[in-house]
């Protein structure tokens, strides 16, 4: 590398400029397990099951990825009939789409006091402004009337382009002073990857697996105090509901969390993605910018929060369109200047997206012709989350060697596996993390495709794997049977 | 303790050494507590970021614009935003074939539908079918839905004369933009002196400086030569790098072509000279050809790099490393707002291809409406099909009227003292140079702005018309220049260069 354009003979074929040597090696230390390899495996299989090659099952469940229309949700129509107005707009003319589309559809094409928005027109950079409007006031009226700015509002490609943003505003300085940041273990991989990529510290604090996964400050403090060696630690970052873990923090835990943020000078990244959710009782969501006013002065003024909603969640699943947005809280007005300087780079969100999220933020009211069904739609996607939430939970607990904890939200199961010790020492030989190993084995016998739990972080010596809790509740149930078989072939094979 | 740092006598630069070396201090500022994210803390790389085509310029020009509907009086009714190469918003009509499909898979309700013709039903139910769960909401595969991939090199292959394309080398992205940035953060590497360099064209389209800077990568510029049409020179390019070489390690050639802002359509033989250069340099070549379908003048025709470097034989086409991209956003379509496009690697190295899916899959997958709309720009309706005339005749109405546009541009800009303009060979753009008399120069420094900055500031409050300072892209120095798009409507650009010769006038008159 010391020398420039040094070519090395290699029996005379000359090195490629682009090679894994000379590549940007925080790349090489990218991870991403809900797409990684057991993800590409699953895929030669579907392939080869297409070709004909016999297995011991005949479809390829993918229980990796938080995706419901992969896995038969159907949309929501009111969505779907505004955004296809949106884009073609001759529909406008049409019978087939009901008044309150049309008016929905023509209000974002005519941007209210923007000019008129076409779906092939870059938006504004921050996103259309009638759009964050709208937003802004979902945002209100989900925070019992706290008042929010379309100006701390940033569209996004997707939440995970919001998260992307910040952390690359947040990584700075060098060696021991760079910035660290505080990921809870297990977390959603896009945090892992995204701070090796900047080149940044993971400082990570565990969930309470033994109590349903709640957030204790003490261990933020150990975690923090760990941290503060090898880094700066200045970012705190949450996701609640939390993925993969599915726990509903209590509003206590929400406090708790703002305080110690305060307290140790971090930014607060709330990932907010599951807001809608949400199942078990007795359990709500509290959104950390609420709660934030809520604790006076002291913290509302000064806490400074970024919280991350998306489309690709809730009741609605679009997650192809991606859409989403951020809520800056108390962010300095200059950095805010640099944050919209670096999205103007990247032109605009998907208009698309977009316009889906208008819909998500400004659905049909009571007493409009779409109502009825829309919350039918709604109600019925959600209830059957809820249904195969626990359905989950009792059918994993119901297996010995397996325990798994409430799935109190988002969309995901994160069971505990044992694995016998020969089972530990056979992953080892391949080269495998034994979850990894155990997940290779049940997609090669099962065809069914879940993610270890080593992609997500768990604490040392225990095994878990993610599921989604998306496929039909008939196909769970089958699911459940194959699995239960398998773990039981399993770990009789290597006991 | 605290008010020591703020002494004079502390460079600014100690200064935050001192509030960086001990962790969690924070100042105390008359009681108010400092933030964990400031100017100071954040990434100094981003604060290098510029991207002139929304910059503060643009900002201005949309603050006029809301001040004109508050009823404000201006010297003018409308503000023009010639600033960026956004068809739709200037008021060219989409590809009507393009949105059925794509409003087809949306809603596919609308397959029962006696609305839409039979072919865009059997486009979109062939790219649904693609789809994970038969829905456009599902996440695709995280380098495109395969068929729609498979498409692309279908079109490509078309394209190059039937020079096979490989859906694998094909990574559908979020734009070219997003495809851009993935390949220069693979390319970015090394330490100091040994860090990755990269060639770009001055003018540029400052995706790249502004990308470059966030990756902290170095800049080696080459100009491009106006003086010919704004063609590459192969001295320059040698001259460019040679001076590369002692800050940095060059890498990457980036070209643009069609050229943006420049408009430049390269001639095969400079094709062939880069591709040679940058296999004798050890180059990565990335070629930006996002305008392929933007060609006007007559004389002039695209070549896309993927095709000579194949015809340039074994000696450079089974080693010279490129990516190449495309985009919706332009061409005949001018789909900006879907976000879609599509980069192909050839002789990428295979572990090299491994770590790029991987990177890609941290952000599941690019808007898949925008792989739709992909779709029918790479598999278009064809002679026979109910769509074929009516997908035709716009086509070609949208290309025909840009190439008027082009050529009205250079001709108008000729015709006015003090403005020269390089033909408009292709691209949707024109790159004026402009005289500025002494006296703006020194007013613009007095203000801290450059010339043709403060030109193009006092422009955009004369007459509406907002463009980009050519310092935004990069120009020889002591030359000045704008970026103005030949996107408003013919008429509308007609009394924009009335605006605008009697602006020029007034400001060298002005200023003499």
């Amino acid at each position: 590398m010391a020398i420039p354009n040094h070519k090395v003979s290699n029996g005379g074929v000359s090195q490629k400029v682009l090679t894994l040597e000379t590549m940007n090696s925080n790349i090489k230390k990218v991870e991403y397990a809900v797409r990684g390899p057991i993800v590409v495996r699953a895929g030669a299989i579907r392939k080869e099951l297409e070709q004909g090659v016999k297995k011991p099952f005949t479809e390829v469940i993918s229980a990796n990825i938080g995706d419901a229309h992969a896995m038969g949700q159907a949309p929501i129509t009111f969505l779907r009939q505004v955004v296809a107005l949106c884009v073609y707009p001759e529909l406008l003319k049409s019978t087939e789409f009901p008044d309150d589309a049309k008016q929905r559809a023509r209000r974002i094409l005519g941007g209210c006091g923007g000019g008129s928005i076409d779906t092939g027109a870059y938006s504004a950079s921050q996103g259309v402004e009638l759009i964050r409007n709208d937003v802004a006031n979902y945002i209100e009226h989900r925070d019992g009337g706290l008042k929010a700015d379309p100006n701390d509002i940033f569209l996004c490609t997707g939440a995970s382009d919001g998260v992307v943003a910040m952390l690359k505003l947040l990584v700075s300085g060098e060696g021991k002073n760079r910035t660290g940041a505080m990921i809870p273990i297990p977390q959603y991989p896009l945090y892992s990857a995204t701070l090796a990529e900047l080149n940044s510290t993971m400082v990570p604090y565990y969930l309470d697996e033994d109590n349903n996964w709640s957030l204790d400050t003490a261990e933020l403090q150990r975690a923090l105090d760990e941290g503060k060696g090898a880094c700066q630690p200045r970012v705190l970052c949450v996701i609640n509901p939390g993925n993969p873990t599915g726990q509903v923090l209590s509003r206590q835990n929400v406090e708790e969390i703002i305080k110690f943020a305060k307290k140790n000078n971090l930014f607060l990244m709330a990932d907010e993605v599951y807001q809608d959710n949400v199942y078990a009782e007795g359990c709500a969501f509290h959104s950390f910018k609420k709660v934030l006013h809520d604790l006076g002065p002291e913290y509302n003024t000064s806490v400074e929060l970024a919280s991350f909603h998306s489309i690709s969640k809730g009741y609605m699943g679009e997650c192809g369109f991606r859409g989403g947005y951020m809520e800056t809280v108390n962010l300095d007005p200059k950095v805010k200047e640099q944050l919209r300087k670096l999205v103007s780079c990247r032109l605009c969100p998907p208009v698309t997206g977009q316009a889906a999220l208008d819909i998500v933020v400004n659905p049909p009211k009571p007493g409009e012709p779409s109502y009825e069904q829309f919350t039918k739609e709604k109600n019925n996607v959600l209830g059957t989350l809820a249904e195969k939430a626990k359905l989950t939970a009792n059918m994993f607990n119901s297996i010995p060697g397996v325990s798994c904890n409430t799935v109190q939200g988002a969309m995901y199961s994160f069971p505990r596996i044992t694995i016998p010790d020969k089972a530990i020492e056979a992953a080892k030989a391949k080269g495998q993390t034994p979850d990894d190993f155990y997940a290779h084995q049940l997609l090669e016998e099962t065809g069914i495709c879940v993610v270890p739990g080593s992609g997500f972080g768990q604490r040392p010596g225990t095994y878990h794997f993610r599921m989604t809790i998306l496929p039909p509740t008939e196909k769970m149930k089958s699911l459940f049977v194959l699995f239960r078989d398998f773990h039981k072939r399993f770990t009789d094979q290597y006991t």
